[in-house]
């Protein structure tokens, strides 16, 4: 199905009672509560491995002039030492996916230059301490504050980096009320919990080699087509297995080097190797988000409406590498004005590779845009949610075409009826003992993509249906709405679906990532599941028309039918894909919600305390009531993280993270995260897909940790335009507004 | 956080980087053995010196409910309970374990009925990933019985009278197990109504 038109009325329409939606526990959820949900690392399928410890670069920029290797090979165990000196041909580069161990040249700090392999982990990783590398040291290039000059407009992305409408300049030159401020966002790391893995198992054969990798991947089959670029392997001779994957955000859509150097080492070795990056190793080997510029110029009449409204951005990669972050691209849907402007420049810096985290673009622009928002209505003296309303487009801004559905005004109406934003005080002037408190808000929005994937499904003699696809279910609970679509589609009880995800040998799936995951790889189900009703309709010669499946049977005028009867003895198999169509241009698709949060701000030390917190979302129609609220839960959380506490601290002489771990790099922990809450309205968007749901796992970190640096200006007056808000920063805050001055507090 | 440093510093001799000058030889590795009682099972085994407890149990004993996430004490996702109290297996030697009596994820459970903890987290979705999911409940697991032994911790206001199991105390004795998912809020609630079944 090519997603052309709306889809009208489907068999999951007007089911209040029906699967789709209800909030059932995840089906695997049992193995995950039992320690028997296998990770990449753990499968049992490929025997015998040896053990790979990767060896990282410890400069940023230079060449090595000598890479001593031969008391590694001598270690005891030792199987394989790799280097540039040994290391099979390669291929091609594919996205961001480079072949590994290239020449003497390093252009950033953890580049890997040798993978130890030997017949255990404690050996593996002693000979790796025992590579001796020399180099010929240059200075890097890693500020991107300094680089910012030189900064160049980047490769077009999914959309092109720049955009104008109307004439920003004079807009904002006659503009009765202007602002024009600038914030900054540091790097960020994923850190899911689970390290990027891989066992690899290379096996030449008569018809050309082919390579298994049980590996830690939200798109298989993206995965797929890079690895066998760099691998000169055809595509269908690369298969990788992603049954459980620890967690995603982005790290983990596509392969990173431990799956190129175990596979080229277990081809080496004819054995399996596995590989998993330490933690440390996870900061500079694997991908980050990258730091950021964002300039923000509004201009607005004396009411609040917006006529001009200019976002630029500026953040850094590896040298050599394209990806941009698109921190303006939310700003050309989200806010009315005749006069727009955005832009987007790159700096190339002997960095790591930035890449892809939660809501690429959305999250750090909305940190962003969003608190240039609340400056705007604290200057007019406007409620920030009145100023937003005043600004809601009627359709999309830039793209001129309606939204497919957009309630960010409901979203904000009822969180704030919801969270007693009429309670919210005058800035600085809410105290509770030692406590300054105050409360802030934001809006979210993030693009809801629909990506090409494919499904199969397979009715048993026994009446039991198993769901086939080379999708992942990287925490989003996946296994289980497909499980509910498929339930609701054939008129199964969930015990009777099988789903088998997470295998290229499968049907070509979207994947996890971006927000489509569900919509994406659902919707083929759904495509399925209906070709398979026409199919079980066909066969037993029933009317289609008014035909119902329900509590295993099919009925239609006078007759019933059990599934499993139909499906004889060798069971009845459909297909089905979906694409994306002409919806995608005629309509400008996007989740939308609004977060509010209620910080204290320490008056002594200027600890920041996040105290409660709630989400407002829309997402069309919500598939599982208990998983999406988790997503939304945990997008919400990722934003208090990036609002206090989440920094990579860059050495700009050296060019690496200092705090690369989980003792230096904070991420929320069970004490920064109080009562905070999430709720759908209910939504269903008929352009979206035949599901008639939108993207969740994102849209709950847009705006997040805007909302809580809004609530820290509420509650001290101080405006902090720098991520993460720290204690260090509203002590100078303080300082710098009452001078020399002792604080009385 | 005190041992933060000290962990560091391990870190930086761990890590792979080819800059410091290492030692020219590697020994040969030294085995010792051990005999661990893994739920309630006796294992003999002999194992290079250097092997943790949580590599021990994944990779030698094909226990992989306890995860490695960091490998350096700092996520949680490796919890065990130890002769009945929680420890970071990534943090401990397995040889000096002899004798001991360690629970995993695999051993909480009684058969197929799922031990209270098991089934909260289930029930009230207190995962997503998963990958932090046994740690968690060992550690929840752990730290009930210290409750129930009165240990306080950082937020008990009255060291001379048991805590009471507030969601703050909750929050507070869970903090040393990320969850990047960040299924925190359901943890807590999973954890409180369990409380209550054990």
């Amino acid at each position: 199905m090519d997603m052309n038109q709306p889809i009208g009325a489907t068999p999951l329409d007007g089911k209040p009672d029906g699967l789709v939606g209800r909030p059932i526990d995840r089906i695997d959820g049992r193995l995950k509560v039992t320690g028997r949900a296998p990770y990449a690392y753990e499968t049992r399928d490929l025997k015998n491995p040896a053990y790979g410890f990767l060896v990282e670069a410890g400069i940023a920029k230079g060449r090595i002039r000598s890479l001593d290797v031969s008391a590694a090979k001598r270690a005891p165990g030792v199987l394989l030492v790799m280097t540039h000196e040994n290391v099979p041909e390669q291929g091609e580069k594919k996205e961001q996916v480079y072949p590994q161990l290239q020449g003497t040249e390093i252009r950033f700090h953890g580049q890997p230059i040798a993978f130890v392999v030997a017949q255990s982990f404690e050996q593996a990783r002693a000979a790796a301490a025992l590579v001796r590398a020399e180099y010929d040291v240059q200075t890097p290039e890693a500020s991107l504050k300094a680089a910012r000059p030189n900064a160049v407009e980047p490769k077009p992305a999914q959309t092109p980096p720049d955009s104008e409408l109307g004439d920003f300049d004079g807009a904002f030159a006659s503009a009765p009320v202007t602002l024009d401020v600038e914030y900054t966002t540091p790097v960020q790391i994923h850190a899911q919990m689970e390290p990027h893995a891989t066992i690899a198992s290379w096996e030449a054969g008569p018809d050309g080699d082919r390579v298994t990798l049980f590996t830690a991947n939200q798109m298989l089959n993206r995965g797929q087509t890079s690895l066998a670029s760099v691998l000169k392997l055809k595509p269908e001779n690369v298969r990788l297995v992603s049954h459980y994957i620890g967690g995603g955000f982005g790290s983990k859509l596509q392969p990173q080097p431990e799956a190129i150097l175990s596979a080229l080492a277990s081809r080496s070795l004819k054995r399996p190797v596995k590989v998993a990056l330490t933690r440390q190793q996870e900061f500079h080997v694997a991908t980050h988000r990258t730091d950021t510029i964002q300039r923000i110029r509004l201009g607005a009449d004396e009411t609040g409406r917006l006529t001009a409204i200019a976002h630029e951005s500026w953040s850094a990669t590896a040298p050599g590498d394209v990806f941009y972050e698109t921190s303006a691209v939310v700003t050309r849907s989200l806010y009315a004005a005749q006069n727009r402007l955005t832009r987007h420049r790159l700096a190339n810096l002997n960095v790591p590779i930035a890449s892809a985290m939660r809501a690429p673009g959305e999250a750090v622009g909305q940190l962003a845009f969003e608190c240039a928002m609340d400056e705007l209505a604290e200057h007019l003296k406007i409620d920030p949610i009145e100023l937003r309303i005043r600004n809601e487009p009627e359709q999309d801004p830039e793209k001129k075409v309606p939204f497919s559905t957009r309630q960010l005004v409901a979203c904000m109406r009822e969180g704030a009826q919801r969270f007693g934003w009429d309670k919210r005080g005058a800035t600085g002037a809410t105290r509770d003992g030692q406590w300054l408190v105050g409360m802030g808000m934001a809006a979210a929005s993030r693009l809801n993509p629909l990506m090409p994937s494919q499904a199969g499904v397979r009715l048993n003699p026994d009446g039991t249906l198993t769901v086939r696809m080379a999708m992942t279910d990287i925490g989003t609970g996946t296994y289980t709405i497909l499980a509910q679509i498929a339930g609701e589609m054939m008129g199964l009880p969930i015990e009777r679906i099988h789903v088998e995800i997470g295998d290229t040998a499968y049907p070509k799936a979207a994947g996890s990532g971006g927000s489509f995951g569900a919509g994406s790889a659902g919707s083929a189900l759904y495509v399925a599941c209906d070709n398979l009703r026409q199919a079980l309709l066909q066969s037993a010669g029933m009317n289609a028309e008014g035909a119902t499946f329900s509590e295993g049977r099919v009925t239609s005028g006078n007759r019933s039918e059990a599934l499993a009867d139909l499906a004889g003895a060798q069971g009845v198999e459909a297909k089905g894909e979906i694409k994306p169509g002409a919806m995608k241009e005629k309509y400008s698709q996007h989740s939308f919600g609004a977060h509010f949060a209620e910080v204290g701000v320490d008056a002594d030390t200027g600890e920041i305390r996040l105290r409660r917190m709630l989400g407002v979302f829309t997402g069309g129609r919500i598939l599982n009531q208990k998983t999406a609220r988790s997503q939304a839960l945990g997008g919400m959380i990722f934003g208090i993280g990036a609002a206090l506490m989440e920094a990579a601290e860059t050495d700009t002489r050296y060019g690496y993270f200092v705090n690369h771990d989980l003792a230096e790099y904070h991420v929320p922990a069970h004490a920064d995260v109080p009562a905070i809450d999430a709720v759908f309205l209910p939504e269903l968007d008929d352009k979206a897909n035949p599901l008639k749901s939108k993207g969740l796992g994102e849209v709950s970190i847009c705006g997040a940790g805007a909302a809580l640096a809004n609530a820290v200006y509420n509650a001290t007056g101080l405006r902090i335009r720098d991520y993460p808000l720290t204690l260090d920063k509203v002590i100078d805050g303080w300082n710098e507004r009452e001078g020399a001055a002792q604080r009385r507090t | 956080m005190g041992s933060c440093a000290a962990l560091a510093t391990l870190g930086a001799s761990l890590r792979g980087r080819a800059e410091a000058a290492p030692a020219a030889v590697d020994p040969q590795p030294q085995t010792m053995p051990v005999s661990l009682e893994i739920n309630g099972t006796r294992h003999d085994l002999t194992l290079d010196t250097r092997t943790t407890l949580l590599d021990a149990l994944r990779e030698h004993l094909d226990l992989n409910g306890s995860k490695k996430g960091c490998d350096h004490g700092q996520c949680g996702a490796c919890t065990v309970l130890v002769n009945g109290r929680r420890i970071n297996s990534c943090l401990s030697l397995a040889v000096m374990h002899e004798g001991d009596s360690v629970t995993t994820i695999e051993g909480l459970a009684d058969g197929d009925s799922l031990h209270p903890l098991q089934a909260a987290f289930l029930h009230h979705d207190g995962y997503q990933c998963g990958y932090c999911t046994p740690g968690q409940i060992c550690s929840a697991a752990g730290m009930l019985s210290e409750v129930e032994a009165g240990w306080p911790s950082h937020v008990t206001d009255d060291l001379t009278r048991k805590a009471s199991l507030t969601d703050e105390e909750i929050r507070e004795r869970m903090s040393g197990n990320i969850c990047r998912c960040s299924a925190y809020p359901n943890i807590v609630a999973a954890i409180r109504d369990a409380s209550t079944k054990i």
